[in-house]
């Protein structure tokens, strides 16, 4: 199993090493860390904890999608957490005093997981589908934190408490690096040393026949989702407290996008049944590191058109398909008896399409049995 | 974005019925010089404000509705969220009701020329703010808003007189929403006035967004690939703000190791001018009200106005900031 879990991690971890070494060619002091202050300071540090928002909502993402469902709502949670706790802080008397970031930091929590809550209601009660369920609150989730902020961009300033959870260290290391490599080895534990993780796997094959087992889908189903948002919650924290600033407009605006192609590109199926959490995490170092190259080395005006072609590469590289088709040209010129020339032709074809279907795996035995007994 | 938004006034509307809306307690009027001098009083206008995305916008808005109070002026405000055909709709609302007149900040820059015609047709002039409209400039009165060319070109007027002693400067730019007037406007203003200049030599620039996470962001990236920064130019306040959070983590002391020059002046960016973390800010501003108003009763008395009113807008250096910031309102 780990020698299938490495094979199926190579590519991922592949481009995030190119990406590195990208790095490290436009700027020579990139893999420096420095003291400062007594904090560990330098490029990576701040790829770490840049990506440690995108770990917490995309861990979520990952169990989620493992049951074949999706969780648009995300990002207006974490604006609605950012926004609640940071209203409370500013509109508290003393901002520097612990209990009053406590209170903030508990309700803004307690506000996600009901969001998590809503959200896992509608897809495991009421049985609707989770693109739909969810996207209900990423749309009213948003004006939910313009009504909590009174439809102004605050500054929860001068509070120690309050920063030290998105831009504060704890023992020289940035406090969120910490929080998210907690919550991934809870989660990581909670899933894969119990029977958890492959009863949310097996919801994700098929609910029904998880069911007939005895497995109660409903509640598993209900559980992904408050997980997830409580990881976007504290994503939210982490966000308004790193910038200081709560815009309910700009709260994790996308970053639902980020960690569904965090999740992808870690080699988690979006058609459920199977999760990789250090696929996910990886993926989650990918966006980040592309993201610090993109500010020293891309003009603004082709960033978007580069990160395209990162996932694009990423995702082909994925794509035995496309492996295949790569393969056959890099070896044309050795003098190799060419594929016939009815591939080639169809092969531009083939390709993009097998994009969506990135990690279903022609590895993975058992499981590819499961998509067949899926799809039968 | 368009569901997005409406659904956020969906939400609010259902959520909180009973709350004040913002800047409703702010129309303390504080002179009544104005509504002696003009014959707007009592009549009826009609504003289609482009939404609530920003700090800035709500300060626009507060201007507004604060002006009108002291005006004397029956105001019908209307917000579209960011959404063109809702704007067009409440313009077409304010044809129809027949105000004296119509005025509204665009979404967008074009497609407003049916309802303009029509504006025309029934005889209500139209007047522009902050935004301007891609249409015949016969179909409007005037367009009230800020110079952004002016505005870069102030910003750079001052950072060559702060570094006229240097022999060379460092500079990195923090720019705003690509392709957007503003920053587009910023960089050539500067470029006006410091292009030719070889000593300033930009090392980087990258957008920000406009929004202080970005700003970091990215000012954390050229402090890691950049040790020798002098100056920071940013499009805008929040950005400014955020470049202060990424020096002050690299151990360096933003307004004396690396200066900045920021536009907007909103209070935030006031504050840290004031704290002598930012060393110049030009000011965008958002209080349009008093202008439009009087733009707007010069029109009623058919006098003409010109096809173009530039914000007054002023510059601070940190001691201004620090005199002007108790009056501060955004």
């Amino acid at each position: 199993m780990s020698k299938l879990t490495s094979q199926r991690l190579v590519w991922p971890v592949a481009v995030l090493v190119a990406l590195l070494v990208a790095n490290l060619m436009a700027n020579h002091s990139f893999l420096s860390i420095t003291l400062q202050d007594g904090n560990l300071f330098g490029p990576l540090v701040d790829i770490l904890r840049r990506a440690a928002p995108i770990v917490l909502v995309a861990l979520g993402m990952s169990l989620v999608i493992a049951t074949r469902g999706i969780d648009l709502s995300v990002g207006a949670v974490a604006a609605i957490s950012g926004s609640w706790a940071s209203m409370h802080i500013v509109s508290s008397s003393d901002r520097t005093s612990v209990g009053v970031v406590l209170v903030a930091v508990v309700v803004a929590l307690v506000m996600a997981v009901v969001a998590g809550l809503f959200n896992g209601l509608l897809v495991s009660v009421l049985g609707i589908q989770p693109i739909v369920a969810t996207l209900v609150l990423m749309t009213a989730g948003r004006g939910l934190a313009q009504v909590i902020t009174n439809e102004k961009i605050l500054y929860p300033d001068n509070t120690p408490g309050y920063k030290l959870i998105g831009g504060g260290y704890l023992i020289g290391v940035p406090f969120s690096i910490l929080v998210a490599g907690a919550i991934f080895a809870l989660t990581a534990a909670l899933t894969r040393q119990t029977a958890l993780g492959t009863l949310i796997e097996s919801v994700g094959v098929n609910p029904e026949a998880s069911r007939l087992a005895g497995i109660r889908a409903t509640r598993i189903i209900l559980v992904v989702y408050v997980f997830s948002g409580f990881c976007a919650g504290l994503a939210g924290l982490m966000l308004t407290s790193n910038s200081t600033s709560a815009d309910p407009n700009s709260i994790g605006l996308f970053i639902e996008l980020d960690a569904i192609l965090a999740v992808v590109i870690g080699g988690t199926s979006l058609t459920g049944g199977r999760f990789s959490l250090w696929g996910t995490l990886i993926g989650a170092f990918i966006i980040e590191t592309m993201n610090s190259f993109v500010v020293i080395a891309i003009s603004p005006r082709s960033t978007d058109v580069f990160k395209a072609g990162v996932v694009v590469v990423v995702c082909l590289l994925q794509s035995p398909k496309a492996r295949r088709w790569f393969g056959g040209v890099v070896r044309r010129p050795t003098g190799r008896r060419t594929p016939p020339p009815t591939v080639s032709p169809t092969a531009p074809d083939t390709a993009p399409l097998s994009v969506p279907a990135i990690s279903v795996p022609a590895l993975d035995g058992d499981h590819t049995q499961d998509l067949e007994t899926r799809t039968s | 974005m368009k569901f997005r938004k409406s659904a956020a006034l969906l939400a609010a509307a259902f959520t909180v019925a009973g709350l004040t809306a913002c800047g409703s307690d702010s129309d303390a009027p504080s002179g009544d010089s104005a509504s002696s001098s003009t014959g707007i009083k009592g009549a009826v206008i009609g504003f289609a404000q482009v939404g609530s995305e920003s700090g800035w916008r709500s300060a626009n808005t507060d201007s507004i509705k604060a002006a009108a109070a002291k005006y004397g002026v029956d105001l019908k405000f209307t917000s579209a969220e960011g959404d063109q055909t809702k704007q067009i709709a409440s313009i077409k609302t304010f044809i129809t009701q027949g105000v004296d007149v119509i005025a509204f900040s665009p979404v967008v820059e074009t497609g407003y020329d049916a309802v303009l015609q029509e504006a025309k047709a029934a005889g209500i002039p139209v007047i522009l703010t902050d935004r301007a409209v891609d249409a015949d400039p016969s179909l409007y009165k005037t367009f009230i808003g800020s110079d952004f060319i002016k505005e870069g070109e102030k910003a750079a007027t001052w950072a060559k007189t702060e570094f006229a002693d240097d022999a060379a400067v460092n500079m990195v730019v923090l720019e705003g929403t690509t392709g957007s007037a503003p920053a587009n406007d910023r960089k050539t203003g500067w470029d006006n006035v410091l292009g030719k200049e070889t000593k300033f030599k930009t090392l980087a620039s990258q957008t920000g967004e406009f929004t202080r996470d970005g700003g970091k962001k990215v000012m954390e990236g050229f402090l890691a690939k950049y040790p020798n920064i002098n100056l920071v130019y940013a499009h805008n306040d929040d950005m400014g703000l955020g470049a202060i959070e990424a020096i002050e983590a690299a151990g360096k002391v933003p307004g004396k190791d690396i200066k900045i020059v920021t536009i907007d002046a909103v209070k935030a960016g006031m504050e840290a001018l004031a704290a002598g973390k930012i060393n110049y800010i030009v000011e965008c501003s958002p209080l349009l009200g008093d202008q439009l108003f009087d733009a707007a009763s010069s029109v009623l008395a058919g006098k003409d106005i010109p096809a173009r009113i530039i914000t007054e807008e002023g510059e601070f250096n940190q001691a201004q900031a620090k005199a002007a910031l108790p009056d501060r309102k955004y």
